[in-house]
């Protein structure tokens, strides 16, 4: 298997560093998220050369992204990046960023997709309405849309996907934990493989099936049924794909 | 006379001394409008300046800023670390290959260390950072000899500290503050009249 992305993230506090760090790589199992956090003396600060060794570290030949939190954590990383091999800064929520970073690295996109995914973490509502809209006519308006949609660049082209025939399923969750993070994960980049526009429907809200904040934030839970819509030319095979994960409980 | 690296050492050390005179004057500067670190960070990094000065000392004045720039980069741990450790790299690489440094060197040292701060911190005149002193402080830098220029830009450089005492914060921590940095002069600014006084002072003597 070819190498993925790298994930560094970088912190004033060594324990906030490790919580970013254990969240994503709860969504991501192969993907290499070090954490740089705190001053070499166990104080609040940024360290540059723990940065530094943290970003050789997560490198596996496919290059890194590092997130950071505040000021300082922003020109350490730079000055880190700027004396690496193949480095690169991801301007975006640490949190939620370095998720969605996480996961578009688990799914094999390269470097400047990943910190687009990152970047790309939080986007305000009116953003999404437009953007979905953009994407699909006509079909935006009353519902309400879930925050945290990413696309993961490097993924299908969703070009194609943009125009015909509306199909549908409805599938009801059968592992106890539904949506969550794991199996959103699961979702996100299974669905990220298909040239189509996946949605997930829960009650009124909505997700794009290729982001994992969107599907989280749905809320659906075990015993709920969610309708899953796709258009473009593997709607059917994309569809398929849902039932078929929902039907092994998402691999738990 | 030429600033050479032996000069430029004991410089070094005045401003180590005079980091750790003002230390809790920068921590309570900091305390009001920022994390309060300032001091505390700056004196462990000068601090570790002497103790690589001690290990080697450098061989030519770019050599002297060279050691000081990656020895702050890595020991301060607050955003001064990168601002003064690029500000260093960069005067560093400005007086390369000089085995004395005449006022016109200390002046491309100065204004390359401006070049830096600005790089790194994308701060403008005016935002209440470091910037408000040595911006000043390298427009103010004339004279016939080293300390005459230094002693210029000393006193400017603390002027445009003074100066940032209304400023409201546009970068950095105090910037979460808003209005309410104002009324506070800003630490990293006044630490740049510091390390410039401590310079001049060498400088004059």
């Amino acid at each position: 298997m070819s190498p993925r992305v790298g994930l560094v993230v970088v912190s004033h506090s060594a324990a906030l560093a490790a919580g970013v760090v254990e969240v994503a790589a709860q969504m991501a199992p192969d993907v290499v998220v070090v954490a740089a956090g705190g001053t070499s003396d166990g104080g609040i600060g940024t360290d540059f050369d723990a940065v530094t060794a943290a970003i050789e570290r997560a490198d596996s030949g496919a290059g890194v992204v590092v997130l950071y939190d505040l000021g300082s954590a922003r020109m350490v990383a730079e000055m880190a990046i700027e004396t690496a091999e193949n480095a690169h800064l991801a301007d975006a929520p640490l949190v939620e960023g370095t998720v969605s970073a996480a996961v578009a690295a688990q799914g094999g996109a390269d470097a400047a997709a990943v910190v687009d995914a990152a970047k790309e973490a939080v986007r305000t509502e009116a953003e999404l309405i437009t953007a979905d809209a953009a994407r699909e006519p006509g079909s935006a308006e009353g519902d309400r849309v879930v925050a945290g949609a990413i696309d993961i660049a490097g993924g299908a082209s969703v070009a194609a996907a943009t125009q015909g025939r509306l199909e549908a399923v409805v599938v009801t969750l059968t592992n106890e934990i539904g949506l969550h993070a794991r199996p959103a994960a699961v979702v996100a980049r299974a669905m990220t493989g298909f040239d189509a526009l996946v949605t997930v429907r829960f009650g009124d809200a909505k997700a794009d099936g290729r982001s994992v904040l969107g599907l989280m934030a749905l809320g659906a839970r075990g015993g709920d049924e969610v309708r899953v819509e796709a258009t473009g030319p593997q709607a059917t095979e994309a569809l398929r794909t849902f039932q078929d994960l929902a039907a092994s409980n998402f691999g738990d | 006379m030429g600033c050479t690296a032996a000069d430029l050492v004991t410089a070094v050390r005045a401003i180590a001394a005079t980091v750790a005179e003002h230390r809790v004057e920068l921590i309570q500067l900091d305390r009001a409008i920022g994390d309060g670190d300032h001091g505390e960070n700056l004196d462990r990094g000068f601090r570790a300046v002497l103790a690589a000065f001690e290990a080697s000392t450098p061989d030519s004045p770019s050599a002297v800023l060279k050691t000081v720039a990656t020895t702050l980069i890595s020991k301060v741990g607050g955003a001064a670390g990168p601002l003064y450790g690029t500000a260093f790299l960069r005067a560093s690489t400005a007086v390369k290959d000089k085995a004395e440094l005449d006022v016109t060197d200390v002046v491309d040292a100065l204004t390359a260390a401006l070049g830096g701060v600005v790089a790194r911190g994308k701060a403008e005149l005016g935002d209440k950072t470091m910037v408000d002193a040595l911006d000043p402080a390298v427009k103010a830098a004339v004279g016939d000899t080293v300390t005459e220029a230094l002693a210029a830009a000393a006193d400017a450089a603390q002027a445009g500290a003074d100066a940032t005492v209304p400023l409201v914060a546009r970068k950095g921590r105090a910037s979460y503050l808003g209005e309410r940095s104002a009324g506070h002069m800003d630490p990293g600014a006044r630490s740049t009249a510091l390390l410039l006084r401590a310079l001049a002072e060498v400088a004059a003597s």
